[in-house]
């Protein structure tokens, strides 16, 4: 039988969706199946694994009965997955401790501040890439060790496995208790601060400081690299690719080339650049990471820039405001004005992330008349999003010192014609949208694909991207100049809200 | 729209009222009188309906937008739909991010552009295109302005819309080539013909050496929201003797449906 197609696998925050692609990159079948958010208490962010397990263990199947499609005729498995979210499970009985602590969960903000303060934490970031955050892995294996007693010993002696959601589902779909295979890619363990980004391995110190015990960790392979084969749910499968989803859409958009970038438009959204061989460490408020390891070849790094509220804030004009039913109607509303009316809003609705990192700043509506309608409103949520992009590809460009000359875009907003529109005009160049709009889930299976020989090489995958749409920009420079400049002293009103608890 | 067979058929057979939209008429009623909002069991002891009944009337009432129901205390009101009724039955930029996957297979499986357009004072708005996938140079047509007579998707939105056909009025239309239908029996005969088979084509109507297929978008209860279609030069769409590949016939209905399909009409 030939080998015809690559399944993905895409564990994200709110559903687990598998997909079947053919050797074009074009989608064969997709199935989803979302998962339960739990919010046991402000600032805390749950999930079952083994509610996501079971949902895999349903959908995978299912896809393959859509496609018409025998499991003999599957070359790999590729997984794509939310990072940072953090699992301990017992390796005797497969169950999970608990609940995974989702990378929104803000319960370490206390320990990660009596973390910082120590004299050892400027090594951190130097180490690892990261800034010292709640947002990444290692703070929470330490509060999950502060908060039962016993759970260190036990994870020191081995009986506790420590993973994000892709070491989960190999380490289930491998066998589980009965043999399963415990690792990790490079780029999902570059953002555990656990990490050396130079080495690719666990550091000794970081492991001290954090105080996590070696053997609970899984082992950090390439991206791309024959880990085994499936046992359970796809049985006889190989399982050829892990990457954490953002990685996997700069992998899916074939921003292959140092300078190359992507930014994928969700909830928040994540701008992602290409560096190279060599990671450039940032002094502008980016975040060096791990962008894809192919093999045995030297890793590729990147310069990542986070957006916490982007689409977030439209759903906020939806469902906090109510002045739209749709988040697409949020385009037709801005149309029925020609431009802001001077109003900016910043949605620091929890502190914003790059450039900035302003924890205590909160979210601002600047410029209010009485000349102000919903129509104005609408352009400045949406104006939002375009000027926090420009923000963090400025602070790329200044660290990488790479111009950046065109952004491959991806995600829901991606509909958005204004918007997309008005992206390329505030950044001063072309927009792309490419054909296959489920980048994350593609660029598993590339790099899945590639593990398994299903596509030659980086030059093959190049040639299945197609752009879809381009946006040129075609603003005046003294007008773009003039609202950046509005939009800075915006930001600036956002700052130094939030006082310190006394 | 005197070609329309069905129509004549329709004058033979007069049904009877339909309980089910005397009793959903009822609801909107009781729902539009009541200050507050009303649960499922006050609507069904005020009609005199079962409980089980009541609720299945209002589900069908709130998945075509009458109706919406409160998600924190399960109680219903009257829906934004109804208010716009007649205006906007589905919003363009909500067409666009609902259809935007299914054009972009359609762009991939054809190897041609893409393109959804609905109707705008007489004319096709382009709300939605999706390159050639050959990476040559193209520009977005976003919100540009069709004639309807001259193009395969204003040609689907006249057969589907009998408003829409009536702006074209009745003196002779413009001329685009030598092929453009002009006459206006000529284009009623055209589009009973596109209602009879469900998708249009366009052979050099508007652009020598052009062709194009579009097919309907239906959204609740098969209303024709928009159309869909291809896009490309006439010696790739269209065999030797002049007509539309058949594949690329089918390529377009089925994207066109799977839309309709999102988009809630269930017999699409």
């Amino acid at each position: 039988m030939v080998m015809r197609y690559v399944m993905s696998i895409d564990q994200g925050t709110t559903s687990t969706r598998c997909i079947v692609f053919d050797q074009r990159g074009r989608l064969v079948s997709v199935t989803q199946r979302e998962h339960r958010q739990h919010f046991p208490r402000p600032g805390w962010v749950e999930h079952d694994a083994m509610e996501i397990w079971r949902n895999l263990e349903r959908i995978a199947p299912e896809a393959l009965r859509q496609a018409g499609v025998g499991l003999e005729e599957i070359a790999a498995i590729g997984i794509a997955n939310q990072r940072e979210t953090t699992l301990l499970w017992d390796r005797r009985t497969g169950l999970p401790l608990r609940r995974a602590v989702v990378w929104q969960d803000t319960r370490t903000n206390a320990l990660v501040d009596e973390l910082a303060a120590r004299p050892e934490a400027a090594m951190v970031q130097k180490r690892c890439g990261l800034p010292l955050a709640t947002y990444f892995s290692a703070p929470r294996i330490r509060w999950l060790f502060d908060a039962t007693p016993g759970l260190r010993e036990r994870a020191e002696r081995g009986e506790v496995l420590f993973g994000t959601m892709e070491s989960w589902l190999i380490w289930n779909l491998t066998g589980g208790p009965d043999g399963g295979l415990h690792l990790t890619d490079v780029t999902n363990a570059s953002r555990t601060l656990l990490m050396d980004l130079a080495t690719l391995e666990w550091d000794a110190d970081l492991l001290d400081f954090f105080g996590v015990p070696r053997a609970m960790l899984p082992q950090i392979r390439p991206s791309t690299e024959t880990y085994g084969v499936a046992s359970r749910v796809l049985p006889g499968v190989r399982i050829g690719a892990a990457l954490g989803d953002q990685q996997a859409a700069l992998f899916g958009q074939t921003c292959f080339a140092p300078g190359e970038a992507k930014c994928t438009y969700g909830t928040g959204s994540f701008l992602m650049l290409n560096t190279g061989t060599e990671p450039v460490r940032s002094s502008h408020g980016l975040l060096t990471t791990v962008g894809y390891q192919v093999g045995a070849e030297p890793a590729v790094y990147a310069l990542e820039g986070p957006i916490a509220v982007t689409g977030a804030l439209v759903q906020w004009f939806r469902d906090g405001l109510g002045l739209i039913n749709s988040a697409a109607e949020i385009e037709t509303l801005a149309k029925t004005v020609d431009d802001n009316g001077g109003c900016y809003i910043v949605p620091a609705f929890a502190g914003l992330f790059a450039p900035h990192w302003r924890s205590e700043a909160r979210g601002v509506i600047v410029g209010l008349t009485s000349y102000i309608t919903k129509g104005h409103l609408a352009r400045a949520v949406l104006e939002a999003t375009a000027w926090q992009t420009r923000e963090v590809v400025d602070a790329m460009n200044a660290d990488s010192g790479l111009a950046l000359r065109t952004l491959k875009v991806d995600g829901g907003m991606t509909a958005d014609n204004l918007l997309m529109q008005y992206i390329a005009d505030v950044l001063d160049v072309p927009v792309v949208r490419p054909m296959v709009a489920e980048t994350v889930s593609l660029g598993a299976a590339y790099a899945a694909g590639l593990a398994v020989g299903y596509w030659p090489d980086l030059e093959g995958l190049r040639r299945n991207w197609h752009r879809a749409a381009q946006w040129l920009p075609v603003m005046e420079p003294e007008r773009r100049a003039a609202e950046y400049d509005n939009w800075c002293r915006a930001v600036e009103r956002s700052f130094d809200w939030m006082r310190p608890r006394d | 729209m005197s070609n329309d067979p069905r129509e004549g058929a329709t004058l033979w057979t007069v049904p009877g009222p339909v309980q089910s939209i005397q009793r959903g008429a009822a609801i909107l009623r009781l729902l539009a009188r009541s200050s507050g909002r009303l649960g499922v069991g006050e609507i069904a002891t005020s009609l005199g309906l079962p409980r089980g009944t009541a609720h299945g009337l209002l589900r069908t009432l709130q998945l075509v937008g009458f109706v919406e129901q409160d998600d924190a205390t399960g109680k219903y009101q009257l829906g934004a739909a109804l208010l716009h009724l007649g205006t906007s039955y589905l919003d363009v930029n909500e067409l666009r991010s609902r259809a935007i996957n299914w054009a972009d297979a359609l762009a991939a499986r054809s190897c041609e552009s893409v393109k959804i357009g609905t109707v705008l004072d007489g004319q096709v708005l382009v709300v939605h295109h999706v390159f050639r996938p050959d990476d040559s140079l193209q520009t977005l047509d976003v919100g540009s302005l069709l004639p309807m007579h001259a193009t395969a998707l204003g040609k689907v939105l006249l057969a589907f819309d009998s408003g829409a056909s009536a702006t074209l009025g009745a003196g002779p239309l413009d001329a685009f080539t030598r092929r453009t239908i002009v006459e206006p029996r000529a284009l009623a005969r055209a589009l009973a013909a596109i209602r009879e088979v469900g998708w249009a084509a366009q052979v050099e109507e508007m652009t020598v050496g052009e062709a194009a297929v579009a097919a309907p978008i239906r959204g609740h209860g098969g209303l024709v929201v928009g159309a869909m279609g291809i896009t490309g030069a006439v010696e790739r769409i269209c065999d030797a003797k002049g007509q539309p590949n058949t594949a690329l016939v089918t390529f377009v209905r089925d994207a066109a449906r799977a839309v309709s399909r999102d988009l809630g009409a269930s017999r699409w």
